[in-house]
């Protein structure tokens, strides 16, 4: 198992270097001078002396190839730059907007998790039934309606019956637990519902399918109580396909709450990543690419290592 | 009950905007706003936005500032200078200094810190961003002959030149901390201005607390003031919901409602105009854009006056004017306005007209690409009503609204048959207003793409002018002639509207979003 996870982190590097050097020339492709749009945006009347001092300055003169140099051996020293706008570390940037997009995604898991399993599980053991057909409705609605739109309701809704709204700007947890949580409780509201619905429509068809499998007939005709038929031996093995669709969706929402964040003004990795690309921060841009995607890639060995702890016959080796 | 509610918004612009708030102030609290942006750097001399202003301006001094009102008059006068001449050959600026002015840190402020702050603006050291530098090239040298006095020797008039000055960003830095670190302001503020910096942080908020030391002795009046970083469309909530009591850029007509019904009493509106506009600039390397026949028929299809009654009541969108913002003393008036293509007020006479002059060049059935800004506000509805416009003289636009980082790629390029673009300043002036007409060889600014030596040259006449007279000549000479060959020419001029609770006193609401930024003044009724 623990070679398994070594060799794993280790095809993390060439993952993370690929993607490394596929961002730096995507990105500079895409036309568009990021000190314009730093200097000019507001109107001033900045020179094109003055514009090409800044260009030198952030080292943008330079042939594209000694950039790209500079980048990878920053890369490999875990520098990943300046920031074009800020001219702070890319790593400073990212650590401050960090935590807080973690906490928002770790929070509408859970929310998702709570909520789905047991109502997937309902359904699918109270398959065609008005419990199931209530909670199909709802999970319906969740993927119809837009976690943004149902933020905006929110706060709409906060602000009409209670006069109240989360306070603006992101306290630690650690510091103030009550301050936090009611500040992210409802941005992750927002986007739980929806993922809840996904996990819920995934739990139930799942759970069907195991429901049908000869070991769940087998173990009926052993007598075996059903809470526990559904319990033991169907929960269990729904539980695969479920696992992998949370691992995914959370590694979305590290760079996904992009709207959310921006409808509950939270200072996070999507408000960022929208940030850095209007204003065509290119440093800041790789950094965020490969931050999501050493995220996919921790997430998923992960998941591969919750499948081996939930089904005994998959061998990590 | 929207009805009402534009009612009552009205009630409290005429408030707030035209009477003189005259109270005893009050000493204490904390001022909250809103600033929808954040400054990409702490270094004033480097930052061009009022993302930086707004939170940051209160730690600095600088020589010069603005006092008024938008709709009553500004004027400049003296922070850090108690006095100013200007010899009447524009030659030699002297300024005397405020004794005892002190910075954050308890060293004295002398006026060897303006030379050496003005010094770093006009030639920055290597790897030191100044933005400005190029306003500041006539200034041959600085001299100080004492502490307390500061004389700047030209090497040519400068008409701007006091206007200049009076810029919000030129922060007078300490030249002790210059001369061991020139980049020193990037990492640190330290400033003498009325409120110490306490916390800056990234996406969040800005903390500044009152200076005890501030060099005018019963200023300022409040303990401190938060900014909040926000996104544009939190602005309306957080201010209904009481998590701050202001934004200082401008609300659209729409927010200000939304406001003045949640805020119920507590909002004070106050409205005015904007050194800011909306102008639609033709690709002359283009054709028909060539043509002037083309450029004044696209021009003469614009109901200006129409669109500024309909525009104003969704849009900042407002104010019909030339090149320079109305009712500055330099612009011209709506009846002198009405003669140049485009700002008559009989609509269907110009709009036939404008057909004749598109069929005498060939083009009657023209189509274009309108290049314009991904900014909602107020550029999708300035893009289209200008298509609307067009539409009816038998042209097709399309309309491609770039994120800002390709629109100004398009402008730079030239990917465009007409750009919409903008003009925004802290003051109103010719030079700075003017910049964007000139030929591209002259101002990096110019988008068209024109060669016009005429212009040009009328321009630099009216930035050396030595009276206001002399220089007005040379506008109008300057506008008669942009306005005539419609190279670029504006749509409509912006509105600032402000809506803060109304226990916030003696802010001023100026013509830009810009200046009335160091709250020295400013104070709590609570």
């Amino acid at each position: 198992m623990l070679g398994y996870i070594v060799r794993r982190l280790l095809m993390v590097i060439p993952t993370l270097i690929g993607v490394a050097v596929a961002v730096f020339f995507l990105i500079r492709v895409m036309p568009g001078d990021p000190v314009v749009v730093k200097l000019r945006a507001d109107g001033a009347a900045v020179t094109e002396e003055t514009i090409q001092a800044e260009r030198k300055r952030l080292g943008l003169d330079k042939p594209l190839m000694v950039q790209f140099t500079d980048y990878m051996i920053g890369l490999t020293r875990l520098d990943l730059g300046k920031s074009l706008w800020t001219g702070e570390s890319v790593a400073g940037e990212i650590a401050i907007r960090f935590p807080v997009t973690l906490q928002v995604a770790i929070m509408a898991t859970l929310i998702a998790v709570f909520i789905a399993v047991p109502l997937g599980t309902l359904c699918a053991v109270y398959r065609d039934t008005w419990i199931d057909n209530v909670i199909r409705v709802l999970a319906v609605s969740g993927l119809a309606i837009p976690g943004f739109w149902l933020g905006m309701l929110i706060i709409l809704g906060l602000l009409y019956f209670f006069n109240w709204l989360p306070k603006i700007g992101y306290v630690s947890i650690f510091e103030d637990p009550v301050a936090n949580l009611s500040a992210l409780f409802w941005p992750a509201l927002s986007v739980g519902y929806r993922y809840a619905a996904v996990v819920t429509r995934m739990m139930r068809s799942a759970l069907l399918e195991v429901m049908r499998e000869d070991y769940i007939r087998t173990a009926r005709a052993k007598g075996v109580y059903e809470s526990l038929v559904t319990r033991r031996h169907g929960l269990r093995n729904a539980l695969l396909p479920v696992v992998t669709v949370v691992g995914l969706e959370f590694a979305f929402l590290i760079g996904g709450l992009v709207v959310t964040e921006q409808v509950f003004n939270l200072n996070g990795i999507g408000k960022l990543f929208v940030d850095a690309t209007a204003r065509g921060d290119f440093t800041l841009l790789q950094g965020l690419v490969l931050l999501i995607a050493t995220v996919f890639v921790i997430v998923n060995l992960l998941v591969d290592l919750l499948y081996a702890a939930l089904d005994p016959r998959i061998r990590l080796t | 009950m929207r009805k009402l509610t534009l009612l009552s918004a009205t009630a409290l612009v005429a408030l707030g905007g035209g009477l003189a708030e005259a109270q005893t102030p009050k000493k204490g609290g904390t001022l909250n706003f809103a600033v929808v942006a954040e400054p990409p750097t702490i270094d004033c001399h480097a930052v061009t936005t009022f993302a930086f202003a707004h939170p940051a301006r209160p730690h600095y001094s600088t020589l010069l500032k603005w006092q008024g009102n938008a709709n009553t008059g500004q004027k400049i006068v003296g922070d850090l200078a108690t006095s100013w001449e200007v010899a009447k050959d524009g030659l030699s600026y002297t300024f005397k200094l405020h004794p005892n002015v002190k910075f954050h840190d308890g060293s004295p402020m002398t006026s060897n810190d303006v030379k050496v702050s003005y010094e770093r603006i006009i030639n920055p050291p290597e790897g030191v961003l100044s933005v400005r530098r190029a306003l500041f090239q006539s200034i041959k040298e600085i001299e100080t002959p004492d502490a307390n006095t500061v004389v700047f020797k030209m090497k040519s008039p400068n008409a701007s030149q006091l206007i200049n000055f009076a810029s919000p960003w030129n922060c007078i830095y300490s030249a002790a901390k210059l001369k061991d670190d020139p980049k020193f302001p990037e990492k640190t503020i330290l400033g003498t201005g009325a409120y110490t910096f306490v916390e800056n942080v990234k996406g969040s908020h800005w903390i500044g607390k009152r200076f005890d030391g501030y060099f005018l002795k019963d200023r300022p009046y409040l303990d401190g003031y938060k900014a909040y970083f926000v996104k544009s469309n939190a602005v309306v909530t957080g201010m209904i919901g009481g998590q701050f009591d202001g934004e200082f850029r401008g609300r659209t007509p729409k927010e200000r409602d939304q406001l003045v019904s949640g805020m119920k009493e507590n909002a004070l509106v106050t409205e005015g105009p904007w050194v800011t506009n909306l102008l639609f600039t033709f690709n002359v390397a283009k054709k028909p854009f060539d043509d002037v026949r083309v450029r004044r028929a696209l021009s003469m299809a614009i109901d200006r006056h129409g669109g500024s009654k309909a525009l104003s009541q969704i849009s900042m969108l407002k104010y019909v004017g030339g090149l320079l913002r109305p009712g500055y003393e330099l612009a011209r008036t709506e009846a002198e306005l009405e003669a140049f293509p485009g700002f008559g007020k009989d609509i269907n006479k110009a709009r036939e007209e404008a057909k004749r002059l598109l069929k005498e060049a060939g083009v009657p059935n023209l189509k274009l690409k309108l290049v314009n800004r991904n900014v909602a506000e107020p550029y999708t509805p300035g893009g289209i009503f200008l298509i609307d416009q067009w539409r009816r003289i038998g042209v097709e636009a399309e309309h491609s609204q770039l994120e800002t980082k390709l629109y100004f790629d398009a402008m730079r390029s030239g990917n465009f048959d007409v750009f919409l673009e903008f003009i925004s300043d802290f003051a109103d002036d010719p030079s700075s207003q003017f910049d964007k007409f000139l030929t591209k060889e002259k101002s990096s600014r110019s988008a068209s793409g024109h060669t016009d030596k005429e212009m040009d040259r009328l321009f630099d006449l009216q930035a050396a002018a030595l009276t206001m007279e002399e220089r007005k000549k040379h506008v109008r000479a300057f506008e008669d002639r942009a306005l005539s060959e419609v190279y670029s020419v504006p749509l409509l001029w912006w509105q600032r509207i402000i809506v803060r609770h109304k226990k916030i006193k003696d802010w001023e609401h100026h013509n830009n979003h810009f200046t009335a930024s160091d709250l020295v003044n400013v104070w709590l009724d609570q």
